[in-house]
């Protein structure tokens, strides 16, 4: 069987997408070979910085023919009905059979269609696939009309059976497909022939391109790590940034530089992210001291000086680019000596949303916040309060405006320059955290008082002035931060009324001079024209904090939802537990729901599921018939079977067990006892039949039932239990 | 290998012929302070509509916030850009391209040569296409890119355009390292200078006049009044009463535009827009140049037939 071989060759394209490229394209030629009935062995997808490349061995040398059968309309049918249904078969009436059917004789279309050979196919699914190929953007150029990452120039494309290869014939807006590729473009111009895959991939080698990512990637990273432990140096790892290099050369030329010592004392993280950013070059530590004193760099040719000219190149611009770095270090140091004053002052020049003012006016926000949260979390309230104070400092500072990854790191780097303690140092590093699901949560106390008071700010804020997400806009991250307060509160085992902090953080957020003036506008307005429900919206408007808390509470419960279900923790039983009194405890939200989760997953709570929505059921439509609500007053003495008065006794049982339980927050106690009546619920309905004859024991049992229902609902909202 | 200019202006020169050889018109620099030479309207204009183009230019460019007194070895308010459009593009530009820097001295079996993703945007002329900064050895030494819109227009057939960063490019190529010791003539010639002794005294007063001087009421005037004369340029009716003939006034209108964008950037570097009101400015440039693109499309060097 032919294997199949597929090379798109064009100008460069950007590392970042390579990878994703290469699998599209297998992706979208291997579907389309098997949805038109071509199956294959295997498939392979490669990038470079110039072409993709798919290999798929062992394909059908052509597709199956197909017969296909389709009942059509009786005989004697309207010829309306028969051309209609010649249409829809795509045949003529000539090609219909009449068979007997149960109703008399009917037509049958037998549709056939014949195989076709595999250069057809491949053709026509391989320009469909670059015409509609998924790049996250794409260009025209020259007269054309096709669109592409960069300029596409050629497309090999062959199929090498046993007699040999041949080209499959493809023409994409001029662009004619052919056996040919080329090589390296410094280093091996001219154009060549290949005739199958093992042959591309050799040639290409001898052309001094290394098609594969990974050969590339591991061989630039044993070379870096070979030439700096010659020296007693090694390579700081950086999976990402080895990646992208791989997808910046075609032929890796590994080639290790000095980094003057005159920025050696620049922090390792400026210099890394410095040579990273704007150079992409490894950074290289000296093993004993963890200095930084070299760097890596990865050029795409070899040159007859071995590179010394491209390395002398390379160290004259990260010369440039440090002494801009050390520049910017001195600067701030000066600032950051004296205690950080000139930037706490330049923050309120800065906006951080014109309706939610200053980054000044939100650090006095979040300050207040975490003055009210520290003694929830265990931190010291002054500590915590200058902790807030200067956590943005970082923010005003030379280094941070240039490279704005390192805000933080280099917050707490000053703020120990400042003479500030270690806890306030380490919290305005940490109060950013946690970033994303997978991101370590801070432990420190004031880091959670601060980063609690952060993300709390942000997020009320949001809601006052009514910018929330809303399906897959989320500008202001406002997910991740309601994600990261659950984090930190679960974490770290908090216990707080989420919904009384919410109130003071949107109370600090209304204080704010814009909703101040805001309402006095629209007070002055309600005035001059005598408009008392204007005034009455403008107060709801503005001081809207219980209904912007109670909003804001459902947001975290939906995220809860989506971060407990990550957990394995049903939707449903959450729903359970947030109808609840406390459900703002999200703690104890948490520690009820995985009670619930446990006990459901037992037979007994499985089955008392069930009994509780019947006797609820039951219930529900004869107080709706009766027009009365029974909840009150079931009787033993009524009683007219054992299994009616085990229940009596079951019920007492559980509920002398499960009241004290509940109020000492021991959940795993009062649900294994709600569960225990399963039993005696399961008995009675299998004996007793509630709508008696006799009205005052079919009253009794239904307010029986209503003892059920109060005793379960107690424990957790069972009717929003799916199933 | 190529021999090694050995002035900035042989650079310039070299480019020149080099383009020149290539097929370019060598144009001149356009007659007015502009911020880069994609604003000249060979560039921003002529990318639009139908035909065929083919241009290479110097182009004196000023960003006034980028003024350090002549002090600092590589940032200047004024500075040259060699831009090159050609339009379509063709399908060997890359390696025209690659000549150029062989003809400048940059041979490339010594060094690398390297086409590194960068898409160009220009807010102010609402315009983007796709391509890379291209690196020698680690620096930045041309911007490369596919016109895909200008002035809010797609651009059909897309133009290539080359921009080189004179400075930066001849600095490395003649191995300087402070932008002022640069040789500008010919070392041995009998008045021999440097960049300094051409700039220096330059960089240093329009620093002063840029930062500390520029009297910003007038300023603003200026670019009230440029907004102004733009609209009113292209409001006027296509059909000249005095001649009898069309004629819209798609270039004087850009004119307009040019000088608003440069009033913008002055008073950028006055410190007197804050953040933002910088975006509502950059929306009134953006508008003018849309303006000024949907006029040009109605010329005949537009692609506008009757």
């Amino acid at each position: 069987m032919p294997d199949l071989l597929i090379e798109l060759f064009s100008e460069e394209i950007p590392a970042r997408m390579q990878g994703k490229a290469a699998s599209d394209l297998q992706k979208l030629v291997t579907d389309g070979l098997v949805e038109a009935g071509l199956t294959y062995k295997s498939a392979a997808a490669f990038s470079t910085p110039r072409r993709l490349t798919l290999s798929v061995e062992d394909l059908l040398a052509e597709s199956k023919p197909v017969r296909e059968e389709r009942k059509g309309p009786k005989v004697g049918a309207p010829d309306q009905a028969i051309d209609g249904f010649l249409r829809g078969a795509g045949v003529t009436r000539d090609d219909l059979e009449i068979r007997d059917d149960k109703k008399g004789q009917v037509y049958f279309a037998v549709i056939k269609k014949p195989g076709r050979m595999a250069a057809d196919i491949i053709a026509e699914i391989l320009e469909k696939s670059i015409r509609n190929f998924p790049w996250p953007k794409s260009m025209r150029w020259g007269t054309g009309t096709l669109k592409w990452v960069r300029p596409l120039h050629s497309v090999l494309c062959i199929l090498t059976g046993e007699a040999g290869a041949e080209v499959v014939p493809l023409d994409i807006d001029g662009i004619t497909s052919g056996n040919t590729t080329r090589g390296h473009r410094f280093l091996s111009p001219d154009v060549f022939s290949v005739t199958s895959f093992e042959d591309y991939e050799a040639k290409l080698k001898r052309a001094h391109v290394m098609l594969r990512a990974d050969e590339r990637a591991d061989m630039i990273w044993n070379d870096a790590t070979n030439q700096a432990f010659a020296l007693g140096l090694e390579v700081v790892e950086d999976r990402g940034l080895l990646t992208e290099v791989a997808g910046l050369v075609e032929w890796p030329v590994v080639l290790l530089g000095q980094i003057d010592p005159s920025f050696y004392e620049l922090p390792d993280e400026v210099l890394q992210t410095s040579m990273k950013e704007h150079q992409k070059f490894f950074s290289v530590r000296n093993a004993k001291t963890g200095q930084i004193e070299r760097f890596v760099t990865v050029a795409n040719t070899v040159t007859a000086d071995n590179g010394a000219t491209i390395l002398k190149g390379n160290q004259k611009v990260l010369f440039a680019r440090l002494s801009d770095a050390q520049f910017f270090w001195e600067n701030d140091l000066r600032i950051a000596n004296a205690g950080m004053q000139p930037w706490l002052d330049s923050l309120s020049n800065v906006t951080f949303h014109n309706k939610l003012g200053t980054q000044k006016d939100r650090i006095d926000r979040i300050v207040a916040l975490a003055s009210e949260i520290a003694p929830l979390v265990g931190a010291d309230v002054a500590e915590a309060a200058e902790a807030a104070r200067v956590a943005k400092a970082d923010l005003s500072s030379e280094m941070v405006y240039e490279f704005p990854e390192l805000q933080g790191l280099m917050g707490r780097k000053y703020a120990s320059k400042a003479g500030l303690s270690d806890a306030i140092a380490a919290a305005a590093q940490e109060h950013y955290s946690p970033l994303g699901p997978s991101d370590d949560v801070p432990t420190a106390p004031v880091s959670v008082a601060v980063s609690l008071a952060d993300k709390l700010d942000t997020l009320t804020g949001f809601w006052t002035i009514d910018e929330k997400p809303t399906g897959s806009k989320d500008p202001f991250a406002l997910r991740r931060a309601a994600l990261g307060v659950i984090r930190l509160i679960l974490e770290n085992d908090i216990k707080t009324e989420l919904k009384a902090e919410l109130r003071q953080a949107i109370k600090e957020n209304a204080g704010a001079a814009y909703f101040q003036e805001a309402l006095k506008e629209d007070l002055a307005f309600a005035a001059t024209q005598g408009l008392e429900f204007y005034r009455q919206e403008a107060f709801k408007t503005y001081n809207n904090d219980l209904a912007v808390s109670e909003d804001l509470l459902s947001f975290f419960h939906d995220r809860l939802k989506v971060y407990l279900k990550d957990q394995g923790i049903r939707h449903d039983i959450i729903d359970a537990c947030i109808a609840m009194e406390g459900s703002d405890d999200l703690t104890l939200l948490v520690k009820r729901a995985k009670a619930l989760a446990a006990t459901l997953a037992t037979d007994d709570g499985e089955n008392l599921i069930q009994g509780f929505k019947r006797a609820n059921n039951i219930l529900t439509k004869e107080e709706a018939k009766d027009g009365v609500e029974y909840s009150y007053g079931a009787d033993p003495k009524h009683a007219q079977h054992d299994s009616e008065r085990a229940l009596f006794v079951a019920l007492d049982e559980a509920d002398k067990v499960i009241a004290p339980a509940m109020a000492a927050q021991d959940f795993g106690t009062a649900m294994t006892a709600m569960a225990a009546l399963r039993g005696p619920i399961d008995a009675f309905f299998t004996d007793v039949q509630v709508n008696a004859d006799q009205q005052v024991v079919r009253r009794n049992r239904l307010n029986l039932l209503s003892r059920i229902r109060k005793t379960c609902l107690g424990v957790a909202d069972l009717t929003r239990i799916d199933g | 290998m190529a021999d090694k200019p050995r002035s900035f202006q042989e650079i310039i020169l070299r480019l020149q012929n080099y383009w020149a050889a290539n097929g370019c018109a060598i144009l001149q620099p356009y007659d007015m302070e502009v911020g880069a030479g994609t604003f000249h309207p060979a560039t921003t204009l002529r990318a639009l509509g139908n035909k065929p183009w083919a241009a290479a230019y110097v182009q004196p460019s000023r960003r006034p916030t980028d003024g350090r007194y002549g002090e600092n070895p590589n940032r200047l308010q004024h500075y040259y850009q060699y831009q090159v459009i050609i339009k379509p593009s063709p399908t060997d530009l890359q390696a025209l391209y690659l000549g150029s820097l062989e003809a400048i001295g940059i041979d490339a079996s010594m060094h690398d040569l390297r086409f590194v993703e960068d898409d160009w945007e220009s807010p102010t002329l609402g315009a983007w296409g796709l391509g890379w900064e291209v690196w020698c050895d680690g620096m930045e030494v041309s911007q490369f890119t596919y016109f895909q819109q200008v002035g809010g227009h797609d651009c059909k057939p897309v133009s290539g355009e080359l921009t080189y960063g004179l400075e930066r490019l001849a600095m490395y190529v003649l191995e300087c390292d402070h932008v002022m010791d640069m040789p500008f003539n010919d070392p041995d010639a009998v008045t021999a200078m440097t960049y300094g002794d051409v700039f220096l005294q330059t960089e240093q007063e329009y620093a002063r006049w840029n930062f500390d001087v520029a009297d910003t009421d007038t300023l603003l005037q200026h670019f009230k009044d440029a907004e102004a004369e733009c609209g009113r340029i292209l409001a006027m009716p296509a059909d000249d009463p005095k001649t009898g003939r069309r004629i819209i006034m798609a270039h004087p209108a850009y004119d307009q535009c040019i000088k608003a964008s440069h009033v913008f950037n002055l008073l950028d570097a006055r410190g007197v827009i804050s953040v933002t009101e910088r975006q509502a400015y950059i929306g009134r440039v953006r508008t003018l140049a849309k303006a000024c693109a949907d006029a040009f499309v109605q010329t005949t060097a537009g692609g506008f037939s009757a």
